[in-house]
């Protein structure tokens, strides 16, 4: 399945803006609320990520069809890097080690600002990394 | 009271700091990014090059490597994944190049079912495009997606004679 990546850089504005929250708020709920974004996304796929239907019905319409398509495994991907940081942040936060929350809220934050400002998606690079620190078989 | 009230108040101080930290790192990150992708760089040391070099093995492909011929005058060798976002633009653009050169082919490997490659030749991220020369030298490499004009003058770069007049 192809995605408008416009929607992608969308949805990494608003995880932005969220994750900036979250950091000054220091709300484990919020925080938990992006994680359950990030898990839609990566686990049901990008057609249900909520801030893709906030993009397909109030931005789309105003910027017409997109000039090119991209495959959805990358970005889905990304999300599910994204779900696993911001879960590792919810615990942090609900335990009471608000130093771990922040830590991940704020990894999370930068891989999106990537996405949304330079169009660079750092959670794919972690695939290649994840395979390449398993041992050689 | 009051202590719970400055207990906050680290608490905000703290995060805003992550806040700042993590806008700072990533407009780096995105900046030097957005300065070395697909910009080739030659590979010394390969090429009867300086002393520190890497050592030769690791500056030649060859045929078995790669599991497919190398072309006549050069060969693109790009190592993507499955998650990889750039990967597909930069097949387009090697393949626009190839079509364009005789004699220069292009290879696309699995940097993940390829692990053996991947380490040896300290591929970090995707896509990764090597230029070979026509007996496999490594001649440049890059990371992200190179121009089209940079590839073709790489490849020029990489033949003993002057075999520009054909491009």
């Amino acid at each position: 399945m192809d995605i408008d990546p416009r929607a992608a850089r969308f949805g990494a504005a608003i995880s932005t803006a969220v994750l900036a929250v979250v950091l000054v708020t220091g709300s484990g709920w919020l925080l938990a609320a992006q994680a359950l974004v990030f898990a839609i996304g990566a686990l049901a796929g990008l057609r249900y990520a909520p801030y893709g239907a906030v993009y397909r019905y109030l931005v789309r319409p105003r910027l017409g069809p997109p000039a090119r398509t991209e495959p959805a495994a990358p970005p889905r991907f990304a999300q599910g890097v994204g779900m696993v940081i911001a879960a590792v942040g919810v615990i942090g936060y609900a335990a009471g080690v608000t130093v771990l929350g922040a830590v991940c809220a704020a990894l999370a934050l930068a891989a999106a600002f990537l996405n949304a400002a330079f169009d660079y998606c750092l959670g794919c690079q972690i695939y290649l990394f994840i395979q390449r620190i398993r041992p050689a078989a | 009271m009051h202590d719970a009230a400055s207990a906050l108040n680290t608490n905000v101080t703290g995060g805003v700091i992550a806040l700042l930290v993590a806008l700072a790192a990533a407009t780096a990150i995105g900046a030097v990014f957005r300065h070395r992708q697909g910009r080739l760089r030659p590979v010394q040391g390969t090429r009867g090059g300086r002393p520190g070099g890497r050592p030769a093995a690791d500056g030649v492909l060859t045929r078995a490597d790669l599991g497919a011929p190398l072309g006549e005058h050069g060969t693109l060798v790009q190592f993507s994944t499955a998650f990889c976002a750039r990967c597909g633009p930069t097949r387009r653009v090697l393949g626009q190049v190839a079509a364009q050169l005789e004699g220069v082919s292009v290879v696309e490997i699995d940097a993940a079912a390829r692990l053996d490659l991947t380490r040896r030749l300290h591929v970090y991220a995707t896509p990764t495009v090597l230029v070979l020369g026509p007996d496999g030298t490594i001649v440049s490499r890059t990371a992200g997606q190179p121009r089209k004009t940079d590839l073709i003058a790489a490849i020029a770069g990489g033949l003993p004679t002057t075999w520009t007049d054909n491009v």
